[in-house]
């Protein structure tokens, strides 16, 4: 194995050893530095999606059809931005800084979830981004939420907790409208057609193709398999859109009672890789919106800090 | 971008209701204990059970290393005596 020669074999023995035995991994503990390495790419691909993420939604919050939606959607945005934070301070017990890993997504140098490179048409998306988007990431969420490296997974699992309102909230704004009038449910299913196979494609490449899938699974920081959690998505999904009339654009889906999948047509993934390479409907617009408020912001950390500093030379004053 | 200095970490400790223990939470990134604790409030606090936060800089905190836990903890796990099961009675007599 390529991977593991530079590593003293001893230690590695050690440390496979304690994943086979279902331990977790601490920040203290000796790791491979490719495990680390794989973390740090893992975990701040996931706290930039979060972050990136409250672009899209953030996009209709003033345009809220109620003040009870608008609130609700505020909370959500408000969650996703706790929820990068709690990533990024995961992160860190890895020993990079967080300004690294906000320069390495504002330089365009780290990725984040392809998803949020498609574009809030209607109201209706805000609804389907909870059902489908969020729906997504429970379910890679709940898988992680058991990885073997401890920060991230107690992440996880407070993320977890407060996920499954962003889902509800999204189901029943999608409810609401396919129950409505013929324009609402139509407004609705456009946004399922749309958002349907970037939310299968969120689950990330076949494992075939995954070059980093194998190593992951050995390690325990993933416990199943891309394809494994796609599929439950599906499975999870299909009937929550047919208890509300609503269809999904597949012509080759269909029920295999035998296996108790639903199984769905080929996904296109030059679609996935295009995007991913930075050709998405809104990359450009949400790494600018990112930059924008990043730099916009520039005073108010500069403010706190000479705040701080003020008040230390003040209390030194008072002491002497 | 304008050079960025990072403000310093904090780790944050929250108590979700009464009687409970505080239990470590995650972290924040502050310039003082009151930026702090308003951050840490904004992030680990956003909604429930918490009803008391602690924010303790992160310099302040000396943990024990991997490489010392058998030395620091295999005394606890030897000594039988210190758990009741170690101690016989007579049978049928009522000791708690
Ligand atoms: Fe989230
Ligand atoms: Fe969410």
């Amino acid at each position: 194995m390529t991977v593991a020669a530079a590593e003293d074999p001893v230690k590695l023995a050690e440390f496979e050893a304690r994943l086979e035995r279902g331990e977790t991994i601490e920040p203290k503990d000796w790791m491979p530095e490719k495990y680390r390495k794989q973390l740090v790419r893992m975990m701040s691909q996931h706290a930039h999606s979060e972050v990136v993420g409250m672009l899209p939604e953030g996009n209709w919050i003033t345009r809220a059809p109620s003040l009870r939606r608008k609130m609700v959607l505020l909370a959500k945005v408000q969650d996703e931005g706790g929820h990068g934070l709690y990533i990024y301070c995961g992160t860190e017990t890895l020993g990079v800084g967080r300004e690294e890993l906000i320069e390495q997504l504002l330089t365009g140098k780290a990725k984040y979830s392809s998803i949020f490179n498609y574009p809030t048409l209607t109201w209706a998306d805000i609804g389907v981004i909870g059902w489908l988007v969020d729906g997504a990431a429970i379910v890679n969420q709940t898988m992680l939420a058991k990885t073997s490296y401890g920060p991230y997974a107690r992440a996880m699992i407070r993320i977890c907790k407060e996920e499954n309102f962003h889902k509800r909230q999204g189901y029943e704004i999608c409810t609401v409208m396919a129950k409505g009038t013929p324009a609402q449910r139509a407004m609705v299913q456009d946004a399922v057609n749309r958002w349907w196979w970037p939310s299968l494609m969120m689950f990330g490449p076949s494992d075939a193709t995954s070059p980093n899938s194998a190593e992951l699974m050995r390690w325990r920081v993933k416990r199943e398999t891309n394809d494994a959690l796609r599929q439950r998505f599906v499975n999870l999904t299909i009937p929550q859109a047919q208890a509300i009339g609503l269809s999904v654009p597949d012509p080759d889906l269909r029920y295999n009672a035998e296996t108790e999948n639903w199984e769905f047509g080929p996904i296109d993934w030059s679609e996935f890789q295009a995007v991913i390479a930075g050709n998405g409907p809104c990359n450009r617009e949400r790494m600018a919106a990112r930059r924008k408020a990043h730099a916009d912001g520039a005073w108010v950390r500069e403010a706190a800090e000479v705040h701080a500093e003020k008040q230390a030379a003040r209390a030194r004053e008072h002491a002497a | 971008m304008s050079t960025e200095t990072q403000w310093p970490l904090w780790e944050v400790f929250t108590q979700e209701g009464d009687a409970a223990p505080h239990e470590h939470a995650g972290s924040v990134h502050a310039v003082d204990a009151e930026h702090a604790m308003q951050n840490a409030r904004d992030i680990y606090a956003r909604r429930g059970k918490v009803v008391s936060l602690w924010v303790v800089p992160l310099d302040a905190i000396t943990a024990s290393s991997p490489g010392d836990a058998g030395p620091l903890f295999d005394p606890g796990s030897d000594k039988a005596y210190r758990h009741p099961q170690f101690y016989k009675s007579p049978r049928g007599v009522k000791i708690f």
